[in-house]
């Protein structure tokens, strides 16, 4: 006869185990590599480092083992949006001086250099790295779909990139948290607000992207 | 200070990870939000199956807490619909907007970034008026789904991982 306490153990045990499995199965069955066929045939001629893109699982395993170190070791959570608005006020203090640490938000939320926010400047630095070791690193302005529906103007693609991305800015703030935040690192915490959170995005997303592409 | 150097170090392994999964590219981020491409959820649900496996053990023996964001529908949800419209005319996130400077992709510089600024910005000069009149409608705190349902956290994770699995298996299957 178990325990409860052994029992909740072997519990917990068991649905990590079928969980990871299933996710292996998952890798397995798809390939380490991604299957889009003009990506693998790139794949076969280089290594793992090489390959331009790897399974949406291999990512997505990787970014969940990530989380438990930035718990772990950080006593922090994945997350990008608030580092803009650190930034944001780092910029305003810059023009308008020390007053801008008056207003209730850069209180709440000091404009510093932080670990989020060098968290924000890694994002950048890895992805660079992982493009360039892929030869995936190329200079653009408009995206291949952008220019297929709407048109190859440099002008519309970046005013509408800037519009999209002030409303990202406001929401990420007004909701607490983005697609990282809430999506990743709220969601896997069971937390109820992210779950929320998550569905609004795409919803929203969903919603616009239908009606205007 | 070794905190700084350990954020940049997991941050540098997340936009990696995010680069290589596919997700800082504009259309694979417009694939999914038009639902014919659903990369971008199969690495978030797979990082989330992930994760929380790990952090509810590590829990067990008190090596991590928790950090629950509080919500409301004023703010999550207002502030999620804003946040889906913007990531439908960026085809970006904030976090793979990152990546995507990183790759080279220069919209995601000077009109996704510089928006964003310019986003958050409004947002700290509104936050007095929206914290008053809007942020704290329908409030429900930091509640977790193991409270809502009120049943045991593994209990959730579960039946969670397995209907999220079965998602993920159902797509495959269907070739998407």
């Amino acid at each position: 006869m178990l325990s409860g306490e052994s029992k909740f153990m072997s519990r917990a045990a068991n649905i990590g185990i079928l969980s990871f499995a299933a996710l292996v199965v998952l890798i397995w069955t798809e390939g380490l590599a991604a299957k889009d066929p003009d990506v693998t045939s790139q794949a076969i001629v280089s290594s793992v480092w090489g390959m331009k893109r790897w399974s949406p699982y291999v990512a997505g395993m990787g970014i969940g083992i990530l989380s438990w170190f930035t718990f772990l070791l950080s006593d922090n959570t994945l997350g990008a949006s608030g580092s803009y608005a650190t930034t944001a006020g780092m910029i305003e203090r810059i023009l308008r001086g020390s007053k801008v640490k008056q207003k209730t938000y850069y209180r709440e939320h000091p404009p510093e250099i932080g670990w989020g926010w060098m968290l924000l400047v890694g994002i950048v630095v890895g992805a660079f790295i992982s493009a360039k070791l892929s030869g995936d690193f190329h200079m653009e302005i408009v995206p291949s779909f952008w220019e297929s529906i709407v048109g190859e103007s440099v002008l519309l693609r970046v005013l509408v990139a800037f519009l999209g991305g002030l409303l990202l800015g406001i929401g990420s703030r007004w909701a607490d948290g983005c697609t990282s935040g809430h999506g990743i690192s709220g969601t896997l915490q069971l937390v109820v607000s992210s779950w929320l959170a998550v569905i609004c995005f795409f919803v929203g997303g969903v919603g616009t992207a239908l009606i205007i592409f | 200070m070794a905190q700084l150097i350990l954020g940049l170090v997991m941050g540098i392994c997340f936009g990696f990870l995010l680069q290589r999964g596919g997700v800082t590219q504009h259309e694979v981020i417009m694939g999914q939000l038009l639902l014919r491409d659903w990369t971008v959820l199969k690495v978030m649900l797979s990082a989330v199956v992930t994760g929380m496996v790990g952090i509810y053990a590590l829990r067990i023996p008190g090596l991590v807490r928790l950090h629950k964001k509080s919500g409301s529908f004023g703010s999550t949800v207002i502030g999620g619909l804003i946040f889906g419209v913007g990531f439908a005319l960026l085809g970006y996130c904030p976090g793979t907007l990152a990546g995507a400077v990183g790759q080279g992709s220069m919209d995601a510089l000077f009109g996704g970034a510089l928006g964003m600024l310019a986003g958050t910005a409004i947002y700290a000069a509104l936050y007095d008026r929206l914290e008053k009149k809007v942020l704290h409608i329908g409030e429900f705190g930091q509640m977790t789904l193991p409270q809502l349902l009120n049943v045991k956290p593994w209990s959730v994770i579960g039946v969670l991982n397995a209907l999220v699995l079965l998602f993920l298996f159902i797509l495959e299957y269907a070739g998407l």
